[in-house]
């Protein structure tokens, strides 16, 4: 256990968190066989306990299979399946040459070479794994339960990894609250098949093996993080911040003068090995040397090398003065090297700058004014308070508390939590997706807390037991006024610390209902079947998504192009098996541009552009019936701004009256005539969706419609799910006579 | 009526449909059985002689009067016709089921149709013509007239007898003899929608003609005026369906066919006028007997290899073929020309190669797939004046290299290979020091 005998050398005040650790040990002082069991009874609750978080990490992601049905989720997770699905059909070398030609028509897509194949991977490998054991299992179900399974391993890990920051008991606290913390299911429900449910297992892990390393200097140890960080690289594009924390970890502890062997060994043998492994990802590639995310973890590691040689040079040289001058000159070169390499790098291009999405981390206003298709994405917006309290409950008070502790007992590992902690907070309030990065932190430190207070309060409730009971047996008279007053303060203190522990629990309880509840209703969503409660109070569902893509798989040509906002594109090609314009990929800002410009253009210009990406049926997603408010009428401003910003024809004020944006009477003339208006409501204005309505009432907006009485020239209606959520057009030949 | 003969009657109608479907075909596009609808079956014998040469072609007739309560188009969801003359320019309204939309859609199913108009034309022959891309003077009562170059006549008249000779140049449209006389021509003048890019003047008034009522004075300039009046104009529509139309029916007939011409201002005289010759030739062009081509037996693939390939591979070498046949009105015939060009596009041309020919119809090309990769065609549009046009699009993609493609050594990573391969060295010598001295 030498983390915990560096922790302990590290900590400045030991004493109250010595002590609980100290009370197993100092019980059996008589028996020493009683010893063995105590500590076999310890170990025995602690996998209980820990199999039992593990099951329940699993189970508590289940809700949405319960409730619907054993399928993928959302958007990206069906482009993972079916990867993952050509992955185990057609073998790893025809997936990772996989040239698609059914996405981004007619550009196409090189699969093998622009994904992170970790997810597809680990599930075929689970597939493959359950089919030689002779269960044969679809690969869905497989893809569905991968993220539960995944979450339940990341509480073992985090067991582990609070273990190493700390003592077991905030290992255990940190696997329940990681087990249950919304941040964390929001992500990994049983059908979110989406890279980060195997990546925070990955990133965790990669940091835990990391700080295990540090704590030992073992070689293996920083080997096996290595692998880790390879794991995490070939998963998700996360593991920049890996690449970009360690490094800064690492520069940390050298400017606080914790530099050590232990340090060197680890960091060197993490990053060599790691940088060359990650290499062998084809979509990250030669990044590691090349771009400019990357080049602090090089800084960093050229660095350190400077540190070693400057302490072999002072173990050499005896003399301080020499040495200070030998440091200035080593310094000043060092910087200077790196400097000029760096510009030289940077001005060839051979490093590239960073990219958009780094900056906007940087910048939250940056995607804004600069990157309207980072911006559209909801889960890229800045979080809201409210979201960080509806994700973290308790854990937000509880995490100050933690970095309390961790400061009180300063080590290398809790140096390590703390800025994991602290940076991944400031990122988490930048974008609301990586609210899911930070949640690691948030539940170790805030187990670090929880423990540690309820160790204490123990240990109070406890040791004073006797002494407690002496102060009552002197009862209440005023000579017990006038005793010390550490004896007087007694009952309160036990009482206090009594109250205290309810308190906790009571917090801990309303955590884990506040956690059952958030799952439940908020995350287990699929969010591709739509429930809705129906006047009566009764389930009603919609299932338009899968009706719509059904149709278009048996109803349509098998070459057939379907055009349609990119948030559709995975799941038209992943469930209608047709070609689609544009998906989820945004690598290819012009070409969504261009479909932007298409729905916000008339319909005649619209045609135009239609017939030159060969584009057979429009789909559009329209919520005016049912009332879904995230259809593309909504969604449509992002669309007119991301055409804008490439054919400055398109311009936003020409949608909006007064700034403001509206589909009824008082809309822009330019909004009642666009594409994507009238493919959203054509007939809408005959039908009557609400009682004591007009007809065309919109009941997404709220609003009577401003064009009843929409003509399609160039386009006609193919098909219109049963709750008008999914239009469908057919773009017509162009005039036999004209 | 009694039962069995009206089943019988049903039975042999189907039987009949079963037979008259072969006759129209792919491969052999010449129109068999024409439909002719007239304002009056006198029609039929003024203008026997434009009927009996296409009868001698080979062509069915079925003449119905306009009104006829019991015409009809199609059968049962099929068209019991190939062609459809419309020499009824007075018809307000067809009888049966035909009406200008049953017309509109006979061509768009590719059929073809000869439409003659007159002075006094109805709306609804108008809106027909409309529909196809030709405009028709609004004036009812308007027709050609040109002072110069009008035909001579015994009497001075009023010049709308018209000798043009202002004819399209296409050998395709009108045959590899030249028309030597003028046509003759007496009717309504139409110009074609500058929106539509399918219609064609094959024959046009000389630039002093005007659209006018010759019985009034003229009071104000006439909206149609010099070579902007199209005489006769031909649409080939985009399903290759032909439609000639014309604003006089009676260069039809037997009286204009016969007729000598002597074009004002010029001394020769024609015994014969060009109506008949030209006429004769535009039907066998409207009715696919002259400019019809196919192309058939796309192929592409690999050099040295025969078989089509589901995807290229950027900088592949391939070859692409097509067969190019046109119709001669019995038989396919190879097309011959050397402006046949295929295009290798992605939404844009990135080979453009016009394709040579082997003269018996096969035209081929090589080339080098571009560096890029994406969903290609091959595409070939072949847009010539009169003939059909052709219009293929194959889709292929184009794939990058995969992962073991590449060059297996290169150059620059030679230092690579030397540390490796000097690692492995030093393994071996430990190796062996180790089991010397172990020995020792």
């Amino acid at each position: 256990m030498a983390g915990k005998a560096e922790a302990a050398n590290g900590g400045g005040v030991k004493l109250a968190a010595m002590k609980p650790d100290l009370l197993p040990s100092n019980t059996p002082f008589f028996f020493r066989s009683l010893k063995l069991k105590t500590k076999q009874q310890e170990l025995l609750i602690r996998v209980v306990v820990l199999g039992l978080v593990y099951i329940l990490a699993f189970i508590t992601r289940l809700f949405s299979v319960l409730r619907y049905e054993s399928m993928i989720h959302e958007f990206d997770p069906y482009f993972n399946y079916r990867t993952t699905l050509y992955l185990t059909e057609k073998g790893f070398y025809e997936f990772w040459n996989w040239f698609d030609s059914e996405s981004w028509y007619p550009l196409g897509r090189i699969i093998g070479g622009t994904l992170y194949p970790g997810l597809m991977v680990t599930a075929a490998i689970i597939y493959w794994a359950l089919h030689f054991l002779r269960f044969a299992v679809h690969i869905r179900e497989v893809c569905v339960l991968t993220a539960p399974f995944f979450a339940s391993n990341t509480t073992l890990v985090a067991y582990f990894f609070g273990k190493e920051l700390w003592d077991s008991g905030a290992g255990l606290v940190a696997a329940a609250l990681i087990a249950i913390c919304p941040g964390y299911i929001s992500r990994s429900v049983a059908g979110s098949y989406d890279n980060e449910g195997v990546a925070i297992f990955a990133l965790l892990l990669t940091f835990y093996l990391f700080v295990k390393a540090v704590n030992t200097g073992s070689l293996a140890w920083a080997l096996a993080s290595a692998f880790g960080y390879f794991y995490m690289v070939s998963a998700w594009g996360g593991y920049v911040f890996i690449i970009n924390l360690i490094p800064l970890y690492v520069l940390v502890l050298l400017i606080t003068g914790r530099y050590s062997m232990r340090l060197y060994v680890a960091y060197n043998c993490m990053y060599v090995l790691g940088m060359l492994l990650a290499m062998q990802i084809r979509f990250v590639g030669f990044q590691h040397v090349q771009s400019g995310e990357h080049m602090a973890a090089m800084g960093v590691f050229f660095l350190m090398q400077v540190f070693y040689f400057l302490d072999w040079v002072k173990y050499l040289l005896d003399d301080p003065k020499l040495f200070h001058a030998f440091l200035r000159v080593t310094v000043t070169c060092a910087i200077g090297v790196g400097a000029v390499a760096l510009g030289v790098g940077t001005a060839s291009g051979y490093i590239s700058p960073w990219t958009g999405r780094f900056y906007s981390l940087l910048d939250p206003t940056y995607a804004k004014d600069h990157i309207p298709i980072i911006a559209s994405v909801s889960e890229h917006q800045p979080t809201a308070w409210s979201s960080f309290m509806f994700d973290f409950h308790i854990l937000l008070f509880l995490f100050p508390a933690g970095l309390y502790f961790c400061f009180k007992r300063l080590s290398d590992a809790t140096i390590f939590i703390v800025m994991y902690g602290l940076t991944s907070m400031y990122f988490a309030g930048v974008m609301v997706r990586l609210i899911l990065v930070a949640t690691p932190a948030l539940c170790l430190i805030s187990a670090i807390a929880v423990s540690a207070t309820i160790k204490n309060l123990m240990h109070l409730v406890r040791a004073k037991t006797k002494v407690v009971q002496s102060v009552t047996g002197k009862g209440t008279s005023a000579k017990a006024s006038s005793k010390a007053s550490l004896d007087q303060s007694l009952p309160f203190q036990r009482n206090g610390a009594i109250a205290l522990l309810l308190g906790a629990f009571y917090l801990l309880s309303r955590y884990a209902i506040h956690c059952t509840w958030v799952t439940s209703e908020a995350y287990s969503s699929p969010s591709i079947v739509l429930a809705a409660r129906g006047a009566y109070g009764n389930r009603v569902i919609f299932d338009d998504y899968r009706e719509a893509y059904f149709w278009l798989r048996k109803n349509t040509p098998p070459d057939a192009k379907i055009m349609s906002w990119w948030d559709y594109g995975y799941q038209i090609t992943a469930m209608g098996n047709r070609t689609v314009i544009v998906d989820n990929n945004t690598w290819n800002n012009t070409h969504i541009a261009t479909v932007g410009r298409a729905m916000s253009s008339y319909e005649d210009e619209a045609y135009e552009i239609m017939r030159s990406l060969d584009v057979d049926y429009v789909l559009v997603v329209f919520g005016g019936v049912t009332g879904y408010s995230s259809d593309d009428i909504n969604k449509f401003l992002w669309m007119v701004r991301i055409g804008g910003g490439v054919f400055p024809v398109i311009k936003e004020p020409d949608y909006l009256v007064n700034g403001e944006y509206r589909v009824d009477k008082g809309a822009a003339p330019k909004m009642l005539n666009c594409l994507m208006y009238k493919l959203s409501y054509y007939r809408f204005g005959e039908l009557t969706t609400e009682y004591g309505k007009p007809p065309g009432y919109d009941r997404a907006r709220g609003v009577e419609i401003g064009n009843k009485d929409v003509k399609l020239e160039y386009l006609e209606e193919a098909f219109t799910t049963s709750n008008w959520i999914v239009r469908i057009y057919k773009v017509k030949p162009p005039n036999n006579r004209w | 009526m009694s039962r069995p003969p009206s089943i019988f009657v049903t039975l042999a109608t189907i039987l009949f449909i079963a037979i008259r479907c072969r006759s129209f075909s792919p491969d052999s596009p010449t129109d068999r059985r024409i439909l002719v609808l007239l304002d009056d079956l006198a029609i039929k014998s003024s203008h026997s002689l434009f009927f009996n040469s296409l009868q001698s072609r080979g062509f069915e007739f079925d003449f119905r009067l306009a009104g006829d309560p019991k015409v009809g188009l199609q059968r049962y969801g099929q068209y019991l016709y190939d062609g459809l003359i419309i020499f009824s320019p007075t018809t307000e309204r067809f009888g049966g089921s035909v009406d200008g939309a049953a017309i509109l859609d006979f061509v768009d199913s590719g059929r073809d149709l000869i439409l003659a108009a007159d002075t006094s034309a109805s709306d609804l022959i108008r809106e027909i013509a409309t529909e196809c891309g030709v405009d028709f003077d609004e004036d009812p009562a308007a027709m050609v007239i040109d002072h110069t170059s009008y035909a001579v006549s015994d009497t001075e008249g009023d010049h709308t007898l018209i000798a043009s000779d202002d004819l399209i140049q296409s050998d395709v449209l009108l045959g590899s003899k030249k028309i030597e006389a003028p046509v003759l021509f007496r009717g309504i003048g139409h110009t074609s929608n500058p929106a539509n890019s399918l219609v064609l003047k094959v024959l046009s008034a000389s630039s002093s003609a005007y659209s006018a009522n010759p019985k009034t004075k003229l009071s104000t300039p006439p909206t149609l005026t010099g070579s902007a009046i199209s005489l006769v104009s031909v649409v080939q529509a985009r399903n290759n369906a032909r439609i000639m139309i014309t604003g006089s029916l009676s260069m039809f007939s037997n009286r204009f066919f016969r007729s000598g011409v002597q074009k004002a201002g010029s001394s020769m005289k024609h015994t014969k006028s060009g109506n008949e010759q030209f006429l004769t030739e535009l039907s066998k062009w409207v009715f696919h007997e002259r400019g019809h081509l196919k192309a058939v037996n796309v192929r592409h693939h690999k050099v040295g290899e025969t078989d089509e390939p589901l995807m290229y591979r950027i900088n592949d070498d391939l070859e692409y073929s097509v067969e190019i046949y046109e119709w001669s009105g019995k038989s396919w015939e190879p097309y011959v020309a050397n402006d046949v060009q295929v295009q290798f596009y992605m939404m844009s041309p990135y080979v453009l190669k016009t394709l040579s020919t082997d003269k018996k119809g096969l035209y081929y090309t090589a080339f080098k797939v571009p560096d890029v990769y994406g969903v290609f065609q091959f595409k070939v549009e072949y847009q010539q004046l009169g003939h059909t046009s052709l219009s293929l699009a194959k889709q292929i993609p184009v794939r990058p290299f995969r992962h073991n493609e590449y060059e297996r050594f290169i150059p620059a990573a030679f230092p690579y290979y030397g540390a490796s391969f000097s690692m492995l060295m030093e393994k071996l010598f430990c190796a062996i020091d180790l089991s010397v001295l172990s020995i020792f």
